[in-house]
């Protein structure tokens, strides 16, 4: 028989209750009070009702934002995740190179992100960026302030070199937990690499890259720092992505109501993913235990 | 609490969420249960079903309100059926 939950053990929690409540509830209500009322400043308050939430759900702005935001994630995932594994492949197994590997891999993981945004900044400027000079001098018209598509390539790009080392780490520590014995049975049978990837490696792999998946995702679905540093979110809007335009609305032009209403649905969307990653997350974690 | 902008019904609302949250921890300790498997096919308790009904209502609340457009309390009628289901098939 299995065990009862005893959820006494709850009332340990109370003290980070408290800071959080502080630090995340108190504040998180005051948003759902915005987002209910108009206000001129003053800390003087009007009722609004619903409003705010049918404006932005009416709004293009808003689903232009997200769609952006969704193909932005998109693009990452199906370039981060098959990347990472393609690395963690060929990431030498053991001794000096392994460790070597593994420490280079990890520098780009602890930059932090209003540095990586420079770094690219800087990178791909015309004038003194390495990339953008170079590629300039191939002839190649390349301004990510003026041009959408090299925009969107150079911050994809520069999301890519931050964090495909995460997924990398990653499946290398799936890779590292396949005992030899299976790939020895691999060899008996005269299994191909393709035989070898497709029926040992992947879903040995599969907890470690659900992991990956989900992680990339929501980072990148919150993803603000480095897009903001690099483009601003131009040319135009064509890099606005949801927490950019969030902050445009809510502290450029000081639009308090809407902006609350914003961020309650865009909480509730990280707060769904979140609960989705909890759940397969401690799901696989019982499979295995 | 002048900063906060407290209106009744944000009141109310955030009441009725910490007294659902209050009853339901009274309701895990008096009477301590086994997680069972749903129709998710994942482990949840009552809680966890508390949370599924809660964020299921916010989404079905805004699809109303974007869809629909009127009369906003008829989506706490389907959040009601709703939260029924998931207690008890989840």
């Amino acid at each position: 028989m299995e065990k009862t939950v005893n959820q006494k053990a709850w009332f340990l929690v109370l003290p980070v209750l408290l800071l959080v409540a502080f630090s995340a509830v108190i504040p998180l209500m005051t948003v759902v009070n915005y987002s209910v009322q108009d206000t001129f400043g003053n800390n003087q308050f009007f009722w609004a009702g619903l409003e705010w939430f049918e404006e932005m759900l009416a709004s293009e702005r808003m689903w232009d934002a997200l769609g952006r935001q969704l193909m932005f994630s998109g693009i990452i995932l199906a370039i981060e995740v098959p990347l990472g594994i393609f690395v963690a492949l060929n990431m030498p197994k053991s001794g000096f190179w392994s460790s070597f590997c593994l420490v280079l891999m990890s520098l780009p993981l602890l930059i932090p992100w209003n540095v990586v945004g420079t770094i690219w900044q800087i990178f791909g400027r015309v004038d003194i960026g390495l990339l953008g000079h170079t590629l300039d001098a191939l002839g190649i018209n390349y301004n990510y302030t003026q041009d959408t598509v090299a925009a969107w390539i150079t911050i994809v790009v520069m999301d890519v070199w931050h964090w495909t080392s995460l997924v990398a780490l990653l499946a290398y520590a799936g890779l590292k937990s396949i005992p030899e014995a299976y790939y020895q049975a691999a060899k008996i049978d005269q299994a191909s690499r393709w035989k070898v990837f497709r029926y040992i490696e992947l879903p040995k792999m599969m907890g470690v890259l659900m992991i990956a998946v989900l992680l990339r995702f929501m980072d990148s679905f919150m993803i603000y720092t480095e897009p903001f540093v690099v483009t601003g979110g131009g040319p135009g809007n064509a890099t606005t992505l949801l927490s950019i335009d969030l902050v445009k609305m809510a502290l450029g032009q000081f639009d308090l109501g809407p902006a609350a209403a914003f961020s309650i649905m865009y909480f509730l969307v990280i707060l769904l993913i979140s609960w989705v990653f909890y759940t397969v997350m401690t799901n696989l974690d019982k499979r295995e235990g | 609490m002048d900063w906060m902008a407290w209106t009744w019904p944000t009141a109310i609302f955030f009441i009725v969420i910490a007294s659902l949250l209050i009853t339901f921890t009274i309701l895990a300790i008096k009477f301590p249960e086994t997680p069972r498997t749903g129709i998710l096919r994942i482990e949840t308790t009552r809680g966890d079903r508390l949370f599924i009904t809660l964020l299921g209502s916010a989404f079905i609340n805004l699809a109303w309100l974007g869809l629909v457009g009127a009369n906003q309390p008829f989506a706490l009628v389907i959040c009601l059926i709703y939260a029924a289901a998931v207690f008890r098939w989840v």
